[in-house]
């Protein structure tokens, strides 16, 4: 029994639990409204694409979120750029922009073998991370949470209905690019918990998750900011015991979830969409 | 006009506005009608008359290249910060399936009331109170809006733009996939509101429901054809017109084709959808058709 409780005994395991359980809550918010925005691929883009952001941070001596986040609103900014610009679609802008960034982002990470820090950025470390990148990932995951807070309700009205935020007075292509900076900056922040790579499992499948076990917007929130929340603690925990990657252990906790309530969610489960076909072609035979 | 208009007090003016597209389409050429306030108008015209894009330039959505639209006087943006234009959007553009339950749809008419948290007060919930028992949707409040049927989805976002309190109201397609009772449920409430000097414009593919309620009716396809009221414009030449070969026209009975638009000296229905329009030979609008032929 004592054993299951060393990682508190731990100063770095403490750290890494509560930023990681910190991070979690902020993404596990913030994959509401990707998953309602279905802007899944666009989150993975600004993940990957905020790599070579870090490496040139590095380099100039500036924080790492700055570089990144830098980084990742240029790709966005290409990306809506080149959007309506060609007739190209739009998956394969996305694609095209977000692995040519990752891409130079590894040449550069390439380019210094030796340096630790900088190879973390790809799969995380939270385990072994600076008290100035806690301090910089805390300050973002705030941030994020406090303009959720405020501007949470219009941004959820322009998912759901765009013109009638107009109506309201409000504007969705100003809601469309805080969505944008809230995603890169929220993938700032996971970069270290979770790595570059991984992120955007954190800010979808706690959103997809609750979407099967929620029909009201507060609830669906509530419920994926839990599970975002208990799943950066327990992985950053069972990674100490596994000896493996935190960010893999996060992230695979958060799918087993996603699997289990795919299937035995009450209402929008597998199983229960069956039984209530079921009942419904006996209702209609009977 | 300045300060908060009196109740009825709204007009709406659309002056010779012309709307492109960035892809070069000019989906408006020289559009231009006007509306007082207590009036039920039908929007009318073929799928890619320019109908919805004249929704768009009305709340503000597509600025026009050319002309301006002006709500109590006012540009489109100033009315829509003082709320005064409602909408209710086509069944199809809305998601369905996301979670929000029908309390909450009505209360976001009244996000514009609201500060910047959009945190409800006592009047906020009145109104919504209010506007779901106007619609008879109270006993239904709780219900995720996939869960309702066709006419009460309809019933949901009437109540949304009824909470809002605007005084110039928009509605997509309102009839679409709507039962009749539902149908004249939601055109007695329409009347209603007119009473209370709201505009109501109508975009609809139901010519036979059109004389029922509307007293003015705005012809398009791609510019404003003909405005004004009804009886004056809703006839069988104009609406030939406005929708050329789109428009089936059955005439009871059979006869040889005569001079002038319509067959002579038969009733003519005319039909773009389920609600077949029944006209005189002379264009006057008979009624329409409960039946199929």
């Amino acid at each position: 029994m004592s054993e299951l409780l060393i990682p508190f005994e731990y100063d770095y395991m403490l750290r890494a639990m509560g930023i990681s359980a910190l991070v979690g809550a902020v993404a596990g918010l913030l994959s509401c409204y990707v998953v309602l925005k279905g802007w899944s691929l666009m989150g993975d883009a600004l993940s990957h694409a905020i790599v070579p952001g870090v490496v040139l941070a590095w380099l100039g001596g500036i924080p790492f979120a700055v570089g990144a986040f830098a980084s990742g609103l240029l790709a966005a900014l290409a990306m809506a750029g080149l959007r309506g610009r060609t007739p190209i679609r739009e998956d394969a802008v996305i694609g095209v922009v977000f692995t040519g960034f990752f891409g130079l982002g590894l040449f550069l990470l390439s380019l210094f073998p030796s340096n630790v820090r900088l190879q973390t950025i790809i799969f995380g470390n939270v385990l072994g991370i600076a008290d100035a990148d806690i301090i910089q990932m805390a300050i973002i995951a705030g941030v994020v949470a406090l303009v959720l807070a405020i501007r949470g309700r219009d941004l959820m009205l322009s998912l759901f209905d765009p013109v009638q935020l107009v109506a309201a007075g409000g504007s969705p292509g100003r809601m469309r690019v805080l969505l944008l900076m809230l995603l890169a900056a929220t993938a700032v922040a996971g970069l270290q918990a979770v790595g570059a790579v991984l992120v955007i499992g954190m800010l979808v499948t706690p959103g997809a998750t609750a979407y099967l076990l929620a029909d009201r917007f507060g609830r669906m929130a509530a419920i994926a900011t839990v599970i975002g929340t208990t799943t950066g603690l327990a992985g950053a925990y069972a990674s100490y015991f596994l000896d493996g990657s935190t960010g893999g252990s996060i992230v695979a906790l958060q799918a087993a979830i996603f699997v289990v309530v795919l299937v035995f969610a009450p209402k929008h489960g597998i199983r229960a969409t069956r039984r209530a076909t079921a009942a419904a072609v006996a209702e209609g035979a009977a | 006009m300045h300060g908060l208009a009196p109740t009825g007090g709204t007009s709406l003016a659309v002056e010779g506005i012309s709307v492109a597209y960035p892809n070069g389409h000019l989906a408006l050429r020289d559009a231009s009608f006007s509306l007082e306030p207590g009036t039920i108008c039908g929007l009318v015209g073929i799928n890619g008359s320019g109908k919805s894009t004249l929704f768009k330039a009305i709340m503000g959505l597509v600025r026009p290249a050319r002309g301006q639209v002006r709500i109590g006087g006012q540009p489109v943006q100033a009315a829509l910060k003082r709320n005064l234009v409602a909408y209710v959007p086509q069944a199809e553009e809305v998601d369905w399936s996301f979670p929000v339950g029908v309390r909450d749809v009505v209360m976001m008419g009244r996000y514009g009331h609201m500060n910047i948290l959009r945190i409800p007060r006592a009047a906020d919930h009145k109104a919504v109170d209010a506007a779901l028992d106007r619609v008879g949707m109270s006993n239904l409040a709780e219900r995720q809006i996939g869960e309702l049927s066709g006419g009460q989805r309809k019933r949901v976002f009437l109540a949304r733009a009824l909470a809002q309190g605007g005084q110039l109201l928009l509605l997509d397609e309102p009839f679409t996939g709507v039962d009749v009772t539902t149908e004249e449920a939601i055109i007695d409430l329409l009347k209603a509101l007119r009473l209370e000097g709201k505009i109501i414009l109508v975009s609809t593919h139901n010519l036979g429901s059109v004389p029922t309620f509307c007293d003015q009716v705005v012809l398009v396809n791609r510019t404003v054809l003909a405005a004004g009221p009804t009886e004056r414009i809703f006839t069988g030449e104009n609406l030939l017109r406005a929708f050329g070969g789109a428009l089936r026209q059955h005439s009871l009975p059979e006869a040889p084709r005569a001079h002038g638009p319509l067959e002579a000296g038969h009733v003519v229905v005319l039909s773009d959808d389920e609600r077949p329009l029944v006209m005189a030979p002379d264009g006057r609008v008979l009624g329409r058709l409960t039946q199929d032929l």
